[in-house]
Formats: structure tokens, C-alpha cells, sequence
């Protein structure tokens, strides 16, 4: 579950770095629909950290510790709203590439995750 | 670009500065939630590079402060830490390649920063680049 999940955070932040890195190019702020996939990457960190507390109160255990782990997934779930509100005060092409960067950060914390929880099993 | 902010401070945060406020801003957190977490639990694995990891958290955490407060004096001493950075990944970059032994555990700023794609070594280019043509258009 939390494996599958991982990948899912990871592949919707990458999704939302090329819309908005396309946004980027276009020379376009970000609108409506890009806050919409952020909220929508942003459900699916929470569900992930959600997930991983469960997983902990069951007795697992993440790989390389459990203080490492949940930091990670904190981080996590607050990389893009942050991003999302600076490219709020910054209303130009660059506010779209804070948020692309702000995914590509994401996927790499995802990258990450999985590594700390050393987790095979979907 | 020069339009001052409500304390009437040149702002520094506009545009590409976003950008770049985000991305320092996001190495201050990962620097320094590392090295708490390193110090304060395995300080006695690899106190060298877990000391130099602390230092580029200090020098990330301030550098976002100074681009976060804007002006002058901020620029110019946003400028001189952008220097000390690129010195400071060149030259931990070099000697983890040239002594390993010396390293345990990799610093923030290991391998000029490979572990951060490449980010520590990008950042301070831009950041000097950025807060150079900044001045310039405020100048204008």
C-alpha cells in the first residue's frame, strides 16, 4: 500500500512539473487547473503520510529509522502547497517554474521514501 | 525590477528570484534538518563531515534570509555568501575526491554536491548571476 502510493506520489509530481514546466515555456503563470493538480498531488502526500503513521502504529518498522522516515513524508506533503503559494505572490512564468521545481522535489523526496523505508512489498 | 517593498527595501524575491528563493529556501531545509539529525545522533561517525554539512546549512539558511529581506546590504551580503558557497563546494567537493578516507559519511556538499543533483553547485552561479543583474536594473 505504502509502495504503491510512493510510486503514485511520484509519477503525479513529475506529471505536475511538466504541465507547469510547460506553462513555463508558454510563458504563463499558474491558473486555476494548475492549483487543481497541486491540490490533487497534495491529497495524495497526505494519504501517503497518512498511510506510513498507520504502518508505524502497526509495529512496522521503517529501514533506516523512524524519525528519518516521517520527516521525509512531512516534507513531503508541504514541497508543493509552498511552492503553489509563492507562485501566488509571484504571478509571471517564474511563479509556474517554482512549482515545477517544487515537483521535481517531490518526486526526488518520493525517490527517497522509498529508499528510508526499504519497502519491496505492494 | 527595482520597485521597493512596504519597508522600502529593493526586492530581491521577484521574478527568477522566486525561483531561486524557493530552491535555497528548500536546500536550507534539507541542510539543516540533516546535520540536527546527524550531530545530535552519530556526531562520533563522522564529526568533519558532519561539522562542514552544518556550515552549508548556516550559509543556506542565511543566504534565503538576506533574499527574503531585500535591499542593498542584504544583496551585497547575499553576494559575499554566494561566493563563500561556490568556494566552499569547490573545495569540500575536491577533497572528498582526493581523500575519501577523510569522509565516513558524505557532506551536503560531497562530490560537489552529486547527491543534490548537481544543486549545490548550480546555486550559488545563479544566485550570483541574479543578485549582480539585480543591482544592474535597480541601477537603471
Amino acid at each position: 500500500m505504502l509502495d504503491a502510493l510512493t510510486v503514485a506520489v511520484a509519477v503525479a509530481a513529475l506529471a505536475l512539473a511538466a504541465w507547469c514546466g510547460f506553462a513555463f515555456t508558454r510563458d504563463q503563470p499558474t491558473k486555476d487547473w494548475h492549483f487543481i493538480g497541486m491540490a490533487v498531488v497534495t491529497v495524495l502526500a497526505l494519504a501517503q503520510l497518512v498511510t506510513g503513521i498507520v504502518q508505524l502504529a502497526r509495529g512496522e518498522e521503517a529501514g533506516e529509522g523512524t524519525a528519518i522516515f516521517v520527516a521525509y513524508l512531512l516534507g513531503a506533503l508541504f514541497t508543493v502547497p509552498v511552492a503553489g503559494f509563492m507562485s501566488l505572490t509571484e504571478r509571471s512564468r517564474w511563479g509556474s517554474a517554482t512549482v515545477a521545481a517544487g515537483a521535481v522535489v517531490l518526486a526526488v523526496l518520493e525517490v527517497r521514501l522509498w529508499d528510508i523505508w526499504g519497502g519491496v512489498d505492494v | 525590477m527595482s520597485e521597493p517593498n512596504a519597508v522600502g527595501r529593493a526586492r530581491l524575491v521577484q521574478g527568477p528570484g522566486m525561483l531561486l528563493v524557493w530552491l535555497y529556501g528548500v536546500m536550507s531545509v534539507g541542510a539543516v534538518s540533516r546535520s540536527v539529525y546527524q550531530i545530535a545522533t552519530e556526531y562520533d561517525r563522522a564529526p568533519l563531515a558532519y561539522t562542514l554539512s552544518a556550515v552549508a546549512a548556516v550559509v543556506y539558511a542565511f543566504i534565503t534570509y538576506t533574499l527574503f529581506r531585500g535591499g542593498e546590504t542584504a544583496r551585497k551580503a547575499a553576494l559575499v555568501c554566494c561566493a563563500a558557497e561556490l568556494v566552499g563546494v569547490l573545495t569540500v567537493g575536491t577533497w572528498t575526491m582526493a581523500d575519501p578516507s577523510a569522509f565516513p559519511d558524505a557532506t551536503v556538499w560531497s562530490d560537489y554536491g552529486l547527491g543534490y543533483l548537481l544543486i549545490p553547485v548550480l546555486l550559488p552561479v545563479t544566485g550570483i548571476v541574479w543578485l549582480r543583474r539585480s543591482r544592474r536594473t535597480a541601477q537603471a
